[in-house]
């Protein structure tokens, strides 16, 4: 299986690019709006903003003060809103977020479970240099912790060099390096995928139909992602690249070196979000530096922007964004800023290979929306996956690492909600992840199963 | 108004997903008292690891409830923070709601661990009760798994409404209940003994939580006729 694992290497490289690309992007800047638009029609949509803002909160304190207020009544006034629109939507933030998690969850358990090749061990990626299959635990265990140490600072490097990338302005390269990558994924992994898919079902499909299908897939694939497209196909599309990767992970990482990079990656997550001089905040602060968006990397976004949010003519250097940055990334310093912070969403971040939460508001509430990168979606689906594949207690332990994934997300969310900075969202969900994966598998199955085989019941 | 009511939606959805989630560790808890019980005494000893199993399902079962409790308490503050923030004094959603919905989420969490490996083999090739086991058991299981989801919902509204009023009787009560219907499938296979109990269990409940919600029999009747 060389060719195969030569052109795993290839395939790997966007892909760990696309990860780190994930983890390196920072959270969208400013306002879309701020950033395209001139000035007045900047203050002109925040004024907007802000009437209708305060318009929906009947017990708006600013109501009797209007008068005499000024900024800062109207601010404390702007402030209460936010909060309770905070809280008030933050169930349905989450909930945007859970179905799109939950669907590439179902998709990459689904094909594990039916489809034999994503459990066969064919070769390992060149990331993962060292063998698993050693006699002794303590060698597996070394040898795991080193390909832990490669990935990672596979990650760092790749997020380094964007950052570099970035700060030097050299966009296109950035672009046509996310162009590539979301081109090997939608048509090369899609065929593997689907061949694998066919075979297992063995359902016989002739060369031509074939490549009809893949081709009419990835070419709107294309389209959807990096330039304009329905809503729903864009997230679809989203949630099939993700589950695609998540696939090869699964495939080509050795069992315990997966938990360990897990592990590792949510530590990671959380320097690189959190430290002053981690690559991911100073993407983060240069972008914002420069007041635009940073490049259309891939977020998943689950509301429509009112504004034509994609391409852009004065943005044709970083091609379609997706409406996705059109997030008013205000940070914490223009948060108070009257211009932009009014009736906005505070924003959340996630950067690193966690992805940027942000939610932003709009005109109209019911399209407020969230995002969160696609990294994040991999690594659940990895985690889950992992569970599906290598675990005994078969669907228990996989039920129960779902739910704690689903709970972790839930959580980093309220956490963000009450920051209101940039969060990193893999630790939590990870480890809880991790944890219920472990005692599920280890305390839990051997009890479910003793009382299944008496049938009794708790 | 639609506005509203999809709120409303999305944060039953989430209470549904948090309510698994404290089933859930408190099953992690419960195995892993089990766990370390039954590596402490000695495997060869039938009785003993039988004994050590039903003290593992009581102590699970009454776990479980001391969960169910926390639930309600989180529940407490957070429906007492959305009703300070509110915009007119009042919360969005009732507690009683909330009550069903926590009820629901645990019995589905609780009916998937149980019934979800039964589902998957039984998709395989296979003979039910070829070694000399019950025929029924698939049939007993599902029925079981039905009557202990819709207990755990009924059960729900209860214990949320003995919160409320401080009635501790009614708490009592519905742990005395979960204690009869886990102790009754001990009679398994004499399917007799654990589902027609459980059943008249459910039955009782469900009245009980129809009452306390509100309901009575003209209510009833008059659905039935579909009169408005």
């Amino acid at each position: 299986m060389i060719t195969f694992m030569n052109n795993s290497d290839s395939e790997e490289e966007p892909c760990n690019e696309r990860t780190s690309l994930m983890s390196a992007e920072s959270p969208p800047v400013p306002s879309y709006q701020d950033g395209l638009q001139t000035a007045e029609a900047g203050e002109a949509q925040a004024h907007r903003k802000r009437r209708t803002g305060s318009s929906r909160s009947p017990n708006n304190i600013a109501d009797g003060d209007m008068s005499d207020s000024g900024v800062p009544v109207r601010e404390s006034a702007l402030e209460n809103e936010e909060e309770e629109l905070t809280l008030k939507y933050g169930a349905k933030h989450v909930i945007m977020l859970f179905v799109p998690v939950t669907l590439c969850m179902i998709v990459v358990v689904a094909t594990i479970k039916s489809v034999r090749f994503y459990t066969e061990k064919n070769g390992q990626l060149i990331y993962t240099p060292f063998s698993e299959d050693t006699p002794s635990v303590g060698q597996r265990l070394l040898n795991s912790v080193l390909n832990t140490i490669i990935m990672i600072s596979v990650i760092v490097v790749m997020t380094v060099f964007l950052v570099l990338l970035y700060k030097y302005r050299c966009y296109k390269f950035i672009h046509g390096w996310l162009i590539l990558s979301s081109l090997m994924l939608l048509f090369l992994f899609t065929y593997i995928y689907l061949g694998e898919v066919l075979k297992t079902y063995n359902v016989a499909m002739d060369y031509p139909t074939l490549f009809l299908v893949i081709w009419n897939f990835g070419a709107v694939g294309m389209i959807c992602i990096h330039w304009k497209g329905p809503l729903q196909l864009q997230q679809a599309y989203l949630i099939m690249i993700s589950a695609l990767m998540a696939l090869v992970f699964i495939k080509y990482l050795p069992e315990w070196s997966a938990w360990v990079i897990l592990g590792a990656i949510s530590i990671y997550d959380l320097m690189a979000v959190l430290c002053p001089k981690g690559p991911l905040r100073m993407l983060v602060e240069t972008a914002q530096e420069r007041n635009e968006p940073i490049f259309p990397a891939l977020i998943y976004s689950s509301a429509m922007m009112w504004t034509v949010g994609m391409a852009k003519p004065d943005t044709a250097a970083r091609g379609a964004s997706q409406q996705t940055w059109d997030a008013a990334e205000d940070g914490g310093e223009n948060h108070r800023s009257p211009l932009h912070a009014d009736s906005q969403m505070p924003e959340t971040r996630s950067p690193g290979p966690t992805r940027p939460i942000t939610s932003f508001e709009e005109l109209e509430e019911e399209e407020r929306g969230v995002k969160l990168g696609l990294g994040d979606f991999i690594f659940y689906s990895v985690l889950v996956g992992k569970a599906a594949a290598t675990a005994s207690g078969d669907w228990n332990t996989t039920l129960a690492c779902f739910v704690a994934i689903l709970i972790g997300l839930c959580l980093t969310l309220l956490l963000l909600a009450v920051f209101k900075k940039a969060l990193p969202a893999l630790p939590i969900s990870i480890t809880f992840g991790l944890v219920f994966y472990f005692s599920t598998d280890n305390l839990v199955r051997p009890f479910m199963d003793t009382l299944a085989s008496h049938q009794l019941y708790i | 108004p639609a506005l509203f009511l999809a709120q409303h939606r999305c944060q039953q959805a989430l209470a549904l997903s948090c309510r698994a989630f404290f089933w859930l560790v408190s099953l992690l808890l419960s195995s892993l008292i089990w766990f370390i019980a039954v590596k402490a005494s000695d495997p060869r000893d039938e009785p003993l690891q039988k004994g050590l199993l039903i003290f593992g399902i009581m102590f699970s079962v009454l776990l479980q409830e001391v969960f169910r409790f926390l639930y309600y308490k989180l529940l407490r503050k957070a429906i007492e923070g959305l009703v300070a923030l509110s915009e007119d004094g009042c919360s969005p959603i009732s507690i009683q709601q909330m009550a069903y919905v926590a009820g629901v989420g645990f019995g589905l969490m609780s009916g998937a661990f149980s019934m979800i490996n039964l589902l998957a083999d039984a998709l395989g090739p296979g003979t039910v009760g070829i070694h000399g086991d019950s025929q029924l058991y698939f049939l007993t299981s599902a029925f079981m798994t039905m009557v202990l989801i819709f207990l755990h919902t009924f059960w729900g509204i209860l214990f949320f409404h003995g919160c409320e009023h401080r009635r501790w009787w009614e708490i009592m009560a519905v742990v005395v209940m979960h204690l009869a219907v886990s102790g009754s499938t001990f009679c398994n296979p004499l399917y007799v003994g654990s589902l027609v109990p459980s059943y008249l269990l459910m039955a009782a409940a469900a009245t009980w939580a129809y009452l306390l919600s509100g309901g009575s029999a003209q209510n009833l009747r008059r659905f039935l006729l579909c009169k408005s």
